[in-house]
């Protein structure tokens, strides 16, 4: 923990992202949000936007690329200002706009009639900037209303605003169907094909434009969504984890409540298995039942099958590690049978302790106990266990095995193999 | 670590011998337990004297109490085991009465083990241990010296072992031959006492290279252990 802290905490702040601003916003919060992104005032942005348009409508394009790509978000205002105010002799009077704001609506309404103005060079055009301006003014009112559905679900307006954005969506596209009607009348008087051509284009056009907007804010949201549901995913497999292993070993706990032995098995066996699951690195999501393929995985499966057959503790401790090999599955077979004796023998005297380690090309075993421990001589001849499973089978593999035991001090097997491959 | 028996009569033995101790835990229960198991001030020489459950607790008991020895959890809330140890760090260095940290925990994960030793507590055990043990180690904190769980001594070797190529100053950063033959046998589950017999040298030379093996690992932050530490993503 200390370390993983200690991670996070010389970690990169987060990426500063560009977002509109929901509050303070004239249109889109496209202005707004970028002035905030950029550590601009607000009415720069704006004049630029403006300035823009003059450049035949490159500021509308622009601006409507902003409003579409970029994802709603909130702050970017300080405090919204009160229509009214109080002088000092304490009357209320209707706050005079400042300066700034006076000049950028003055802006606003020069840069659109220069951009008409631009446009009405031919007389056969003419005809067609009223309703194109209705539609943009339409498609405006309906994005717009569109953001507020999103927020919405962050901010619940009361009643009466709802009605207000009900309001604004109708007549946003009541403006588009207008737009759209009025270039079908006046294209009416011409050719039939062209007629019908321009009208299902009309149409098409219409539907992106409403459309439009949705659907990229419906797959931005999708993705954000589905972040959150992966995070979900993972805190129900935890929970689902220790409700299966955890709370059911507590129950069978309870039940045992007066067979001790039984008691330590079930918690050590749990215990060892939330610890794998806990801690088990990223990535290898290793199956229980699958072989293992390297020492230290091997040595720790067999410590894990006594402990929970036997009911005796086991600590392990590994250094190091390599791939399993002929001769070492056979010390790890050895070991098991040591893991076993130990367990069976010498259990009362407290855990058993496992430890391997891989040094060059040696690979040392030792499994020690604390129980009374036996002299190996005045084992019986026919008993095979500790002469043939363990003494005998590293022998047979090149390796070798030693027996230590103090009556009353306990037993340590001493395993040695060299591994076949450096 | 130790056989029961022998440990448990020498802390019998030793009643004049009193040792001051805070528990730091976040759980209750397991305070209650530890209390249980050792606070038996006449018989085991240990007396509980003050008891946290955060980082803000803890460093406002210790500095209150300044016990000799401080049982310490790993993970509590308010930065762990490690920020009490960095907030504590000038009663630690006290010339008089030092206060020692003695690391208790459920958790042997390496990086616990290797992050609570580096910021100077002077032992990690873990919580599977008797009471008996419990005892003698903190009794051994509380003398100076470093007590390691067998699983703490195979990390230490693992960390030690991992290289190939041998650093320029192998005072300061190797194990020494006799420190790793140590080190092995406490992995093997060897009691100190055990170790002394087996390689025909005094317990207090056991104790001392322990002690080195703490030193070296609290100092030597290049080499080996911080490209070992770098590579499991510790630092």
């Amino acid at each position: 923990m200390s370390a993983a802290a200690r991670v996070t905490d010389i970690d990169e702040p987060p990426v500063r992202r560009l977002y509109r601003s929901a509050d303070g916003r004239w249109l889109g919060g496209v202005a707004r949000g970028l002035a905030g992104h950029l550590g601009l005032p607000v009415i720069w942005v704006r004049a630029f936007f403006v300035a823009l348009m003059l450049a035949d409508g490159l500021g509308a394009l622009l601006y409507a690329v902003f409003w579409i790509v970029v994802p709603l978000g909130v702050g970017g205002r300080s405090a919204p200002r009160p229509v009214f105010e109080t002088t000092p002799d304490g009357r209320r009077r209707l706050r005079k706009p400042d300066r700034g704001q006076v000049f950028a609506l003055v802006a606003l309404a020069l840069g659109i009639s220069a951009f008409i103005g631009n446009l009405n060079v031919d007389k056969q055009a003419g005809r067609y900037i009223w309703p194109s301006l209705l539609i943009g003014v339409g498609v405006v009112l309906v994005w717009r209303q569109a953001d507020n559905a999103r927020r919405a679900s962050w901010t619940d307006p009361d009643r009466r605003r709802r009605v207000l954005q009900l309001v604004r969506g109708l007549v946003g596209v009541a403006l588009v169907g207008t737009g759209l009607a009025v270039f079908l009348v006046v294209r009416g008087s011409v050719t039939q094909l062209g007629t019908a051509l321009t009208a299902a284009v009309a149409v098409l056009t219409g539907i992106a434009l409403l459309a439009g907007p949705w659907l990229v804010r419906m797959s931005q949201d999708l993705s954000e969504e589905r972040t959150l549901r992966i995070r979900a995913q993972e805190r129900a497999e935890v929970a689902a984890h220790v409700h299966d292993s955890v709370l059911h070993t507590l129950t069978l706990i309870q039940r045992n409540a007066d067979d001790p032995g039984e008691v330590r098995r079930l918690a050590r066996a749990q215990e060892r298995e939330l610890r794998n699951w806990l801690y088990r690195p990223e990535g290898t999501g290793k199956e229980e039942d699958e072989e293992p393929t390297t020492l230290a995985e091997a040595v720790k499966r067999s410590a894990a099958e006594v402990e929970d057959k036997h009911g005796v503790p086991l600590e392990v401790v590994v250094v190091g590690d390599c791939p399993l090999d002929e001769g070492l599955g056979a010390q790890m077979q050895a070991a098991r049978e040591a893991m076993v004796n130990a367990a069976k023998y010498g259990g009362e005297g407290g855990p058993v302790q496992v430890f391997a380690e891989v040094e060059g090309r040696t690979v040392f075993v030792s499994v020690k106990d604390r129980g009374p421990g036996f002299d190996l001589d005045a084992v019986p001849a026919d008993r095979m266990g500790v002469r043939e499973s363990i003494i005998g089978r590293m022998q047979r593999n090149g390796g070798s095995a030693r027996l230590r035991s103090v009556p009353g001090g306990g037993t340590e097997v001493e395993l040695e193999m060299e591994r076949a491959d450096g | 670590m130790s056989d029961g028996t022998g440990t448990g009569s020498e802390a019998a033995q030793g009643t004049e011998r009193r040792v001051r101790v805070v528990l730091v835990d976040d759980h209750r229960m397991f305070r209650t337990g530890v209390q249980a198991e050792i606070g038996r001030t006449e018989v085991t020489g240990v007396e509980v004297v003050g008891e946290a459950a955060d980082v803000d607790q803890a460093v406002t008991v210790i500095t209150a109490t300044r016990p000799e020895v401080v049982l310490l959890d790993v993970h509590l809330p308010g930065g762990g085991g490690v920020e009490v140890l960095r907030r504590c760090a000038s009663l630690m260095a006290a010339a008089e009465h030092p206060v020692r940290f003695l690391a208790l925990s459920v958790s042997d994960a390496a990086e616990d083990v290797i992050g609570v030793i580096r910021g100077g507590a002077r032992g990690y055990v873990t919580k599977t241990i008797t009471g008996t043990d419990l005892v003698d180690s903190i009794f051994r904190v509380q003398e100076g010296d470093a007590v390691f769980s067998p699983r703490l001594a195979g990390f230490v070797l693992d960390a030690f072992a991992s290289t190939d190529a041998p650093p320029v100053d192998e005072d300061l950063d190797r194990l020494t031959q006799r420190e790793r033959e140590v080190l092995r046998l406490i992995a093997r589950g060897y009691a100190y006492k055990e170790i002394a017999k087996q390689l025909f040298i005094s317990v207090k030379t056991v104790e001392s290279h322990v002690s080195a093996v703490l030193r070296k690992l609290q100092l030597s932050n290049r080499h080996e252990l911080t490209r070992w530490a770098t590579a499991r993503r510790l630092v």
